[in-house]
């Protein structure tokens, strides 16, 4: 797929991201466009969560900036980022595991103070995921990996974002699972909204991106289109196990 | 040859896991025999003992409470919590008994107390927002000795101001509330321990609604659980943190004006003999779980009161060994508390 000529949603300008003395990210520039789906993929460590987590507003960046619609949220508190319309799945789910994944789809919506439409959200999340709605009074924490993947999105998406980060959606599942994430993910961008994803799963994520950027040790190494990089063979040497 | 070893390794755990269910069998049949006893040889002395140790549970729930809220949002034994109960106490000793002048049961006293608790609740709250604030957010990542000595140094530093406000002297406290007492049944109820109930009972029922069903309780147990993820969902976690700390210092700021109104003291050391107490209940009950708390309350102000005022029992010089050595034994058999969730190694 190629790159959408549509009006730039987020756009990452030369950022350098660290924890103390390490630095994860090293001048980085990206931009996600509206309506898109694109993929950020590398190795362990490459640095692609710590430029979702500074997206989000829980890691400042140390230089550079980040606008989203026009306005910069580098240095934007988290919760505050979250108002302006970016919802984070993050790596490791992150449910809450002692409440019920109907207390998890509320805290999704946190902010919201449109009942009527939280509650259609809701829905459209259920009907997303029937199996959330067959567990909704159960323990976050009980429930198999990939229903709480399912929960870590669907969670994200009661907070109606225009832009979605999802990190390692597709981790440690069973590959049933995986095509099923992919293909949600799929719908879920046909439905309006605008999709940042992470993944190890680099092939999976490259086909269904319509741009991709590839990560390696903080640095960005390629980009293009996610289809041109699934079929570059040294992308497939590199990353895809041959 | 492993799965011999294997075989008798599981034949010892179950042996012990059996002589555990046997010992823990066997002290609760003592209890009961000891209760029962008692209750036997004098029901109405059995029943006014339970009155007043049910009274004095309350006050312990309500500071447990504190302990249990904080622990559970940020992991950290607030050692000052017990001081900060005291400086409620010397508070309304010193709005209401000094500035108010409110010594003598009137209904004009009692709408002042009404007022001044709330305004010691107030006073408290503000005081360990501030706490907080001071010293214990710039310490949040820091490794967990650092929040837990510091918090160890706030105990000493609010002890020194309510040193310097009351001197180092219990003080008597005149109270507002009539001393006399009613007989039910012949049982005899003092009108301070319905007024601790009045108090305590719907301060609990309020507390526990707010943490369960409000807005602000859920964004508290999302934050106890994973402060990364509720940032994620718009959760502004410093907010929460502080609303926590302003309702745990409210409840201390209620028990601590109850306290000085009803047992009529107040002194600067108050709050280590209390704090160390409402600790204890925290963890019989569970630190980090809300009923824990009030349940452990209860059970260690019966506990006391059992073995301080029953006929047949070890008398008050045995009372805080009493104590402790059922927060023992109960940590033996449920090492997370009553209510805790017993430990879970993840594999």
């Amino acid at each position: 797929m190629a790159r959408l000529n549509t009006p730039v949603m987020l756009k990452i300008n030369d950022i350098t991201v660290g924890y103390g003395a390490i630095t994860a990210v090293k001048g980085l520039t990206l931009e996600v466009r509206e309506g898109e789906i694109v993929s950020l993929i590398g190795s362990n460590g490459a640095g692609k969560s710590t430029t979702l987590r500074t997206v989000s507003g829980l890691l400042k960046p140390k230089t550079g900036s980040i606008e989203f619609l026009g306005e910069r949220i580098d240095g934007v508190a988290g919760h505050d980022v979250v108002a302006k319309g970016i919802c984070h799945s993050p790596e490791g789910r992150r449910i809450f595991p002692k409440m019920t994944v109907d207390e998890n789809l509320d805290l999704g919506a946190f902010l919201r103070k449109d009942a009527a439409a939280v509650k259609e959200s809701r829905e459209r999340v259920l009907e997303l995921f029937p199996r959330l709605r067959e567990r909704i009074n159960q323990k976050a924490g009980t429930m198999s990996g990939g229903e709480q993947q399912m929960l870590a999105v669907g969670r994200a998406l009661m907070g109606d974002p225009k832009l979605l980060v999802l990190d390692e959606p597709s981790m440690g599942l069973a590959p049933v699972l995986v095509d099923l994430i992919f293909e949600t993910i799929e719908t879920i961008r046909k439905s309006g909204v605008t999709i940042l994803l992470v993944e190890q799963n680099a092939l999976a994520a490259l086909r269904i991106a319509d741009y991709a950027y590839v990560l390696e040790s903080g640095h960005l190494k390629l980009e293009g289109d996610g289809s041109k990089l699934a079929d570059d063979p040294a992308i497939a040497q590199a990353y895809l196990g041959g | 040859m492993t799965s011999v070893a294997s075989g008798v390794a599981r034949k010892k755990v179950k042996l012990s896991a059996i002589l555990m269910k046997i010992s823990m069998l066997f002290i609760i049949g003592v209890a009961v025999y000891w209760l029962g006893l008692n209750l036997f040889k004098d029901p109405i002395q059995f029943a006014s003992v339970t009155v007043n140790g049910l009274t004095n549970g309350m006050l312990y729930a309500l500071i447990a409470l504190g302990y249990t809220l904080v622990y559970g949002i940020i992991e950290l034994i607030n050692f000052a919590h017990g001081d900060l109960f005291m400086l409620g106490s010397v508070f309304s000793f010193a709005i209401l008994t000094e500035a108010l002048g409110a010594t003598e049961p009137s209904t004009k006293n009692y709408v002042l107390l009404l007022l001044v608790l709330l305004l010691t609740m107030l006073f408290c709250a503000i005081l360990n927002v501030t706490i907080e604030r001071l010293a214990y957010r710039r310490l949040r990542n820091a490794p967990r000795l650092a929040p837990l000595i510091t918090a160890v140094g706030m105990s000493f530093v609010l002890q020194w101001v309510g040193l310097k406000w009351v001197g180092s002297v219990p003080v008597n406290v005149p109270t507002v509330l009539p001393s006399t007492s009613f007989g039910f049944g012949g049982v005899e109820f003092s009108f301070k321990a319905v007024a601790i109930f009045a108090v305590t009972i719907p301060l609990l029922i309020v507390l526990t609604f707010i943490v369960n069903k409000t807005r602000r309780g859920r964004a508290m147990r999302a934050t106890a659980q994973d402060k990364d993820a509720s940032r994620l969902m718009g959760i502004d976690v410093n907010k929460t943190i502080s609303f926590t700390f302003a309702i745990a210092g409210a409840a201390a700021g209620a028990a601590g004006i109850m306290y000085a109104q009803t047992i009529g003291t107040v002194a600067y050391n108050l709050g280590f003999q209390l704090g160390l107490i409402a600790f204890t209940s925290a963890v019989l009950g569970g630190v980090g779980n809300l009923y824990g708390a009030v349940i452990g309350g209860i059970i260690i102000g019966l506990i006391q009161s059992y073995n301080d005022g029953l006929p047949i029992g070890p008398g008050q010089r045995w009372s805080q060994t009493m104590v402790f050595a059922i927060l023992i034994l109960l940590m033996v058999y449920r090492p997370g508390g009553l209510l805790g969730e017993t430990a879970q190694e993840k594999v």
